[in-house]
């Protein structure tokens, strides 16, 4: 079974704060995993540190076959990281906000359209992002997500700010991922909803996760 | 995608922002004009010295108004963590290096212009050879472009940053500073001495720093 | 070098006194050995401490700058440069700031001016400004400082030759300050020169003595640091243990290899 994501006792620092105090988890291609934690569990922390934005203090950590410590831009390629924020430009509207993402990730911004269309944002395409709801931000940073086509998508309590018909549009990519070849880690309070999504559920405690690694474990072989 | 046509689509981006928010052009520009009015305060027009230092107050007004610039270029990737949203495009770090430079270099090429006008207007001053001039500005500015940016990357995610970036910035392109002044003397006839070689030094300051941008772009990106 | 300081201790107080005693000969020498200058009488005894001095400031950026580059590159990356380089810096700009006060407490008996733009002095100003922009950035905490740093130190080593070049050149141009360069570049003979070289000596024992001590202690600021943070885990997981979801207290998962 091949792992998409193995850490062993990754500590993970912000500033002077030990965010994630010693995580072990292990997430195999194709699954949806369940993050779950109290607030300032270092959920967020775990995710960001998996899109190497963050710098791994100690411990190991491989994400898509790159060793974080070595060289954490090598898989951003291939990570879609659904954040708090959309990284978007307040003056660009949402179609230009959209182009440039997927342009950036290599494709030619013809995918714009269909994305905008899956995620429900064709109405709002020539919004200026300063001028969206939450909600509407919330669709645009997954319309982002989704226009780089990655192999491991990690939401960050993807379902806050979304109406029902948001929700649905998630739990719709989520549910499609597998199929699609993709892995995904959701980081979420939502427990109902995401429980009946996910195949397996991590809980994360004061930087440390419950249930993180896979049997077997030995029989796994990082991708 | 190759790195030019990655840092065409950066610049791009930030151009078409500054066409949309108007920043640069009616704020910094007004700035910029300011200062050479204050210059003039400070200085006795009667007496011709304002024409005498014109260019040197010409070009520590573009200074100035390039902090703006830089600090404006890089508040806007601060708006909605668009930094992490750059870092996690995919696009090679060298290339959002020359895209955020070239647009902060074209802003300010605009702001020149119209600064020159306001110069020219003011200070009573003759031109003698145009071709001078716009070397001069030309290596100048991509000078100042390339360090602003550098600098402005490595303050980026710092508290400190809008009193920061002048204190590192300003001592490191005094050269420039120096160099374009002369030139710009010798291009506007009121002094003798040559002003090509000093354009040479100015293009030399300017590809040496353009380069070192492109390598420590990433890097710094990465920490802020 | 040793883990907790550059020189082991016995070499580091060695040098220490050296460099106090060699302080002292250098007092003796400059002030009663040496001869009074023919034409400036005693204020040129100044210059026994100002090239000493200007030597030092530019030395400890040169060592910032080395010690950078060898922190960036992959293969000697090591906190040891980082610290080095930091120590480096904030001797060398007490050294700038001490060459830039006695040029001017030199000049003014002498030439009658407090400041002169030559390319030495105002190369040698700007140095100062670098410093204090790398300090600056020095205070600011965090994971990437010793990057930021590092790069920022590269940055501006690389401008001091062209600073030095363009207003070199800019001088020359205007032929100013032709009598102040002249003499600057006068010969030195003799007890003079002795007396110069080892000001430059003392001074340098001086510097390593100075980025040993500083060098220790960044050490045991970075002690301190690892056992807080090794304090915040524990109290981290504690905490976790608390308020997790009916948790059994275990905090390790199942055969995990650590």
């Amino acid at each position: 079974m091949p792992l998409v994501v193995r850490l062993r006792s990754a500590v993970c620092l912000l500033g002077r704060f030990p965010a994630l105090a010693g995580v072990d988890l292990d997430v195999a291609a194709g699954e949806v995993v369940l993050l779950s934690g109290a607030n300032g569990s270092g959920k967020t922390t775990l995710l960001r540190l998996l899109a190497g934005l963050h710098r791994l203090h100690s411990g190991t950590a491989a994400v898509l076959g790159h060793d974080l410590a070595l060289d954490r831009r090598g898989a951003r390629r291939a990570i879609g990281l659904l954040g708090h924020e959309t990284g978007c430009y307040d003056d660009l509207t949402v179609r230009e906000n959209l182009r440039f993402a997927a342009r950036a990730a290599g494709s030619d911004g013809a995918v714009c359209d269909a994305v905008l269309e899956r995620v429900g944002l064709t109405a709002q395409a020539g919004v200026t992002h300063g001028r969206l709801s939450a909600g509407q931000r919330r669709r645009l940073a997954l319309a982002v997500t989704l226009s780089r086509d990655p192999r491991l998508l990690l939401l960050d309590e993807p379902h806050a700010g979304l109406d029902a018909a948001g929700r649905a549009v998630l739990d719709t990519v989520v549910a499609s991922a597998a199929g699609e070849d993709r892995t995904v880690i959701i980081a979420s309070h939502e427990l109902d909803r995401t429980r009946a999504l996910a195949g397996r559920e991590v809980v994360l405690a004061g930087g440390v996760a419950r249930d993180g690694v896979l049997e077997r474990a030995s029989q796994a072989v990082p991708v | 995608m190759n790195l030019w046509r990655e840092a065409w689509l950066v610049a791009g981006k930030d151009l078409r922002i500054e066409a949309r928010s108007r920043v640069t052009l009616y704020q910094v520009l007004p700035f910029g004009l300011i200062v050479v009015l204050l210059f003039a305060f400070a200085l006795d027009p009667s007496r011709g010295v304002l024409s005498r230092v014109a260019p040197g107050l010409f070009w520590v007004a573009v200074l100035l108004a390039a902090l703006l610039a830089v600090a404006r270029s890089f508040q806007i990737e601060t708006e909605n963590a668009a930094r992490d949203g750059l870092r996690l495009s995919g696009l090679d770090p060298a290339a959002v290096f020359l895209g955020k430079a070239g647009a902060i270099a074209l802003q300010l090429a605009v702001l020149e212009v119209a600064l020159g006008a306001g110069v020219a207007l003011l200070y009573d001053v003759e031109l003698r050879s145009l071709g001078l001039l716009v070397a001069a500005a030309v290596a100048a500015t991509a000078g100042v472009a390339a360090t602003g940016t550098l600098y402005g990357v490595l303050a980026a995610g710092l508290r400190v940053r809008e009193t920061l970036v002048p204190l590192l910035l300003l001592p490191v392109v005094a050269p420039v500073m120096l160099g374009a002044t002369r030139a710009w003397e010798a291009g506007l006839g009121s002094a003798t001495a040559d002003g090509w070689p000093w354009v040479a030094l100015l293009a030399l300051f300017a590809a040496l720093y353009t380069s070192i941008g492109m390598l420590a772009f990433g890097p710094l990106l990465e920490e802020a | 070098m040793n883990e907790e300081g550059l020189l082991n201790r016995r070499l580091a107080t060695v040098i220490g006194w050296s460099a106090l005693v060699s302080l002292g000969v250098l007092a003796v020498l400059g002030l009663w050995v040496a001869p009074p200058d023919a034409v400036q009488r005693d204020a040129q005894r100044l210059m026994y401490l100002h090239v000493p001095a200007a030597w030092l400031a530019y030395l400890a950026f040169g060592v910032t700058a080395l010690a950078s580059a060898l922190y960036l590159w992959r293969r000697t990356r090591s906190a040891v440069w980082d610290r080095i380089a930091g120590a480096s810096a904030e001797i060398g700009v007490v050294f700038t700031a001490l060459t830039l006060v006695l040029g001017s407490l030199w000049g003014r008996p002498v030439w009658g001016i407090w400041w002169a733009w030559d390319a030495r002095l105002v190369t040698t100003a700007v140095l100062f400004f670098l410093y204090v922009g790398y300090l600056a950035l020095r205070r600011i905490p965090g994971p990437g400082r010793a990057t930021r740093c590092a790069i920022a130190a590269l940055i501006a080593f690389v401008d001091v030759p062209i600073v030095h070049f363009s207003v070199d050149w800019w001088r020359t141009l205007h032929q100013e300050g032709t009598v102040f360069n002249e003499e600057l570049k006068a010969q030195i003979h003799g007890t003079m020169a002795f007396t110069l070289f080892w000001g430059v000596v003392a001074f340098t024992l001086v510097y390593v003595y100075l980025l040993d001590r500083r060098y220790r202690l960044e050490v045991l600021e970075e002690g301190r640091d690892e056992r807080e943070l090794e304090q915040a885990i524990a109290e981290r997981v504690a905490s976790g243990d608390a308020d997790g979801p009916g948790t059994s207290g275990e905090l390790v998962d199942s055969g995990a290899p650590r």
